[in-house]
């Protein structure tokens, strides 16, 4: 498999404003109890990658899986207690994801069982180097599902922009080059099921497409 | 067979336990103490790609930390850059209140696994080696809980220092367990103890995951963490597997 990326691969959770506003009333409830006051991550370990164009499977007892649009940081250097102001510049590219779920409530326990299976994790097919990007901030996709728009994202929207995400994540632990963090993906996600495409497309980027198929199936 | 990982005379060397030295590939002995630094025994792969790790897999352990004990495990994933080896330093970041360590089996899985029934759960599992999971529990908010500010910081998953063959250990669910901060016992345990066993989690992981050569599970740790200060030298071992050295540092 031909991926550009090949360290630790790191999502967000609750990075875009709408997902904060759609969670805030149970915030303060059981079992969270208090909001989050640092970024909450998980990993994509390497089970899940997926190139594009690749038929990411889905288990029969998985009647719809959700689909988390993503632009994700790949890092040119290691990045460690980094100041707010100059983190962004440790960032080597930006590359299109596409962070398949299992659909689940809660955010209590690590999703592993929702999050890690084969194949559930599409990864654009080239890096977009961060000289030519530009800021994040600009940087908007588009989730169509057989060819219908299902969703779309503008990453001015981040409740924790591109550097402060890198400072307040290297505050506690090294992101070392090569390693990967999502920037989120924004609430309204779409649904999909084995036997749909998915493409994500971002103004600059190559377009992601991957279609669900049955678990077991050929390729 | 006792496998390491070592940095001596500048170079990285795979080495084999003899007589309670160090054999390298060149036929060349080496005594432990010459050894210029330990690295995490990672061999089949020089990498791993997955590290899953096991929350309250102790009935003592979830009890101590008052909780009940779960009914499926709790599962989180590590990554690469936690790691350190053998003899080498964790920091204890400023200001905070408690950090412990965990001794924990950790297997190491030895070919590719998916959908592997209990029964035949042995067959994939190259060795075994032990963590220290540090867990910095100032951080353990309830958001993906234990999230990876308490589990994820850089050095503080010191394993070693033997890869042991699996072949070597011939029930790895009947293994004394202990942990010493500065020579006395802090920490003591059985591997039979734990809720959900090696084939169990095997058989779990491989039914909705493929787990490839090299991929690590840290089984969970029994009761008795207490808090480590800067200067503590934590041993955390286990029959027949190793005795993993560990010193606090301040950050």
């Amino acid at each position: 498999m031909n991926l550009p990326i090949s360290g630790t691969v790191y999502g967000v959770l609750l990075n875009f404003h709408g997902e904060v506003q759609a969670l805030e009333p149970q915030m303060n409830q059981p079992p969270y109890k208090a909001a989050p006051r640092a970024p909450i991550l998980y990993v994509k370990p390497a089970n899940t990658w997926s190139a594009h164009g690749a038929a990411i499977p889905v288990p029969a007892r998985v009647p719809q899986v959700e689909v988390g649009a993503t632009i994700a940081m790949v890092m040119g250097r290691d990045v460690q207690a980094a100041r707010s102001s100059d983190a962004i510049d440790s960032v080597a590219g930006y590359v299109l994801m596409n962070d398949l779920s299992i659909p689940h409530a809660s955010f209590f326990r690590p999703p592993v069982k929702f999050k890690c299976l084969d194949g559930f994790l599409g990864v654009g097919p080239q890096l977009r180097a961060a000289a030519e990007a530009g800021d994040p901030a600009g940087f908007a996709l588009e989730v169509h599902v057989n060819g219908v728009l299902k969703q779309s994202l503008r990453f001015a929207d981040l409740v924790r922009n591109a550097s402060q995400l890198l400072a307040d994540v290297s505050a506690f632990m090294t992101l070392h080059a090569g390693d990967v963090l999502m920037l989120g993906c924004g609430p309204g996600r779409p649904l999909a099921q084995a036997g749909d495409r998915i493409d994500i497309s971002a103004p600059g980027f190559a377009t992601l497409s991957n279609t669900l198929a049955p678990e077991g199936s050929a390729a | 067979m006792k496998h390491a990982r070592i940095v001596f005379e500048g170079a990285t060397h795979d080495a084999t336990e003899r007589d309670g030295q160090l054999l390298l590939a060149d036929g060349r002995l080496v005594a432990p103490d010459a050894v210029t630094a330990w690295l995490p025994p990672l061999a089949p792969t020089a990498r791993p790609r997955t590290i899953l790790a096991l929350g309250l897999n102790y009935a003592d352990h979830a009890k101590e930390l008052e909780f009940k004990a779960p009914e499926e495990p709790l599962v989180f994933i590590k990554g690469e850059s936690t790691l350190t080896g053998h003899r080498q330093f964790t920091q204890r970041p400023a200001d905070v209140q408690f950090m412990h360590y965990e001794c924990e089996l950790t297997v190491v899985v030895g070919r590719t696994a998916r959908h592997v029934k209990r029964g035949d759960a042995y067959d994939f599992i190259a060795g075994y080696t032990v963590a220290n999971d540090y867990a910095i529990r100032d951080y353990l908010e309830n958001w993906y809980r234990p999230n990876l500010r308490v589990k994820n910081r850089d050095t503080c998953t010191p394993l070693g220092p033997w890869r042991v063959d699996a072949a070597d250990v011939p029930d790895p669910m009947a293994l004394a367990l202990q942990t010493t901060v500065n020579g006395k016992v802090t920490q003591s345990g059985n591997t039979k103890d734990m809720i959900f066993d090696v084939p169990f989690l095997i058989e779990y992981f491989s039914s909705f995951m493929t787990l490839q050569p090299g991929d690590l599970i840290l089984t969970g740790t029994p009761d008795g963490v207490v808090d480590c200060r800067p200067g503590d030298v934590i041993v955390t071992e286990i029959e027949g597997v190793g005795a993993l050295h560990n010193t606090i540092l301040a950050a």
